[in-house]
């Protein structure tokens, strides 16, 4: 399998005289299932957002599928972030838009058709359980279901990886494995890569994965 | 109705400024209106001693729009009972020539004295009334009431702005957030910007709308007709196309200035 993440002595800082990642060396397959962990404040999220360009590395090389983040232009760091889906932990639902538009985003954003995204945002939220609500907006939903509706953005437009920031962080058992099961099936059905940061791997998952530990701003590959 | 309560704000904003201007467009029309009724009721009398042609008169003053000789067969009519016939023949030989000078459009006081300077450069002009006197009362009194009106328009101006900025600021936090987001998700700048001016273009010609109407209105109103009319002012002080375009012009690159401060404002947040 060809690496759809290749990271060489990467340094991460918000800054420089506290240093949260130090020169760590990593890959990711492509479509693998992959868990990043550690304690609290190890540099997991920080890790993460340096994977769709919110970050600038301090030092080193890393590459999201051939491209050097580094060095992007705003126009194929666009590209490429609309071919990832991304999702958070404080789940940056757009409160005055309705549940169907916040779904809808990256399809607006890829400019696809508009009742074909309607199809697709309505076959998402479906997955999500959350069909029902599509009219609602962020605040008057759940935080279960706000978490849920920001997994069916992640999801609609077929991104080709995901990456989740303490995905199931703040939810209910429910939610939380619905949105696990949602992970499983994107992985196994569709062969999306998935990288998610979470400070626990859940015991009920079915899918072969690889697994990342961030200690002391080291990067240790888990067997 | 929160939808509502976001336009609301910078529709308020803009109608003010708006308002505003229209005030200030509308006074100095019915101002300009009143001084093309005075120019047209002001002359200068010139008293010389010789013949002198409207050409010769125009080359003293740009000014001068014509000249018109005074006839002063009406005095002299007067005097007929008591003078003999060759003393009046000799009178009117010996009587110098009277002219009422038109000016071309209102003049400033110092217009006036320079007319007058140059018309005495003249040795056969003996005498020049311009009734500066009475003009400077009224020149005054119109400078005093376009100055208000400019004090007026120039300090709502100012606290709207305030007002705008203060708005501005609310809409940079309001707006950041999508736009944020959105750019995570990948939109284009144009894309993450269009919904803040298509709000911004909307409100503005919302805001253009209602300030035209209510100028329509109270420029229609027998009330202001009449008031108007009194003062010998006969024409629409509103005028529907031309300030409608003025306001939609203005408003809409206030509203446009007001989002693209944002857009330039904006930094993705990590």
């Amino acid at each position: 399998m060809n690496n759809i993440i290749t990271a060489n002595n990467i340094s991460l800082s918000y800054n420089q005289n506290e240093t949260i990642i130090n020169k760590a060396s990593f890959t990711i397959e492509n479509g693998s299932f992959t868990f990043i962990t550690g304690a609290s404040g190890s540099g997991k999220s920080t890790l993460l957002k340096s994977l769709y360009g919110a970050l600038k590395l301090d030092s080193g090389t890393l590459l999201i599928g051939g491209t050097e983040l580094n060095k992007i232009s705003s126009k194929k760091l666009n590209f490429l972030r609309q071919n990832i889906g991304i999702v958070f932990q404080d789940y940056k639902l757009i409160k005055e838009w309705d549940v169907e538009k916040n779904v809808m985003l990256p399809l607006i954003i890829g400019g696809f058709d508009k009742d074909l995204s309607k199809q697709q945002v309505h076959k998402v939220l479906n997955h999500v359980k959350l069909n029902h609500q599509s009219n609602k907006y962020p605040l008057e939903l759940s935080g279960g279901e706000q978490q849920r509706v920001a997994m069916a953005r992640a999801l609609a437009h077929n991104p080709i990886m995901i990456l989740a920031d303490e995905p199931t962080g703040n939810l209910d058992d429910y939610s939380a494995e619905l949105i696990w099961h949602l992970l499983e099936g994107a992985n196994q059905q569709l062969k999306t890569t998935i990288v998610v940061v979470t400070h626990h791997i859940p015991n009920t998952l079915k899918v072969r994965y690889n697994h990342l530990h961030i200690e002391y701003g080291e990067i240790y590959e888990v067997n | 109705m929160k939808s509502i309560k976001n336009h609301f704000s910078l529709i308020v904003a803009l109608f003010a400024i708006l308002f505003s201007i229209e005030v200030l467009i509308i006074n100095n029309r019915a101002i300009n209106a009143y001084e093309v009724k005075l120019a047209s009721n002001y002359s200068i009398i010139v008293v010389s001693n010789t013949l002198i042609t409207n050409k010769q008169f125009k080359s003293y003053s740009p000014y001068i729009a014509t000249s018109k000789e005074l006839s002063a067969e009406k005095i002299i009519s007067k005097l007929q009972k008591n003078i003999s016939k060759q003393n009046i023949q000799l009178l009117k030989l010996a009587m110098p020539k009277f002219y009422q000078l038109k000016l071309n459009h209102y003049p400033t006081p110092y217009q006036i004295k320079t007319i007058t300077n140059a018309l005495f450069s003249n040795p056969n002009i003996t005498k020049v009334q311009d009734f500066s006197n009475t003009y400077n009362t009224t020149f005054k009194l119109l400078l005093l009431l376009k100055t208000i009106t400019q004090i007026f328009t120039l300090t709502i101006f100012i606290i709207t702005i305030l007002l705008i900025s203060k708005e501005m600021r609310i809409w940079q936090l309001k707006h950041k957030e999508r736009m944020n987001i959105m750019g995570l998700f990948g939109a284009p700048v144009w894309l993450r910007s269009a919904v803040l001016f298509r709000l911004a273009i909307v409100d503005a010609l919302i805001a253009s709308a209602i300030t035209a109407m209510l100028f329509y209105i109270i420029s229609q109103t027998r009330f202001i007709k009449a008031q108007l009319s009194s003062i010998g002012i006969n024409i629409n002080i509103f005028l529907p196309v031309q300030d409608g375009i003025t306001l939609v012009i203005i408003s809409t690159c206030l509203s446009i200035i007001l989002a693209s401060i944002i857009i330039i404002g904006y930094k993705e947040e990590i």
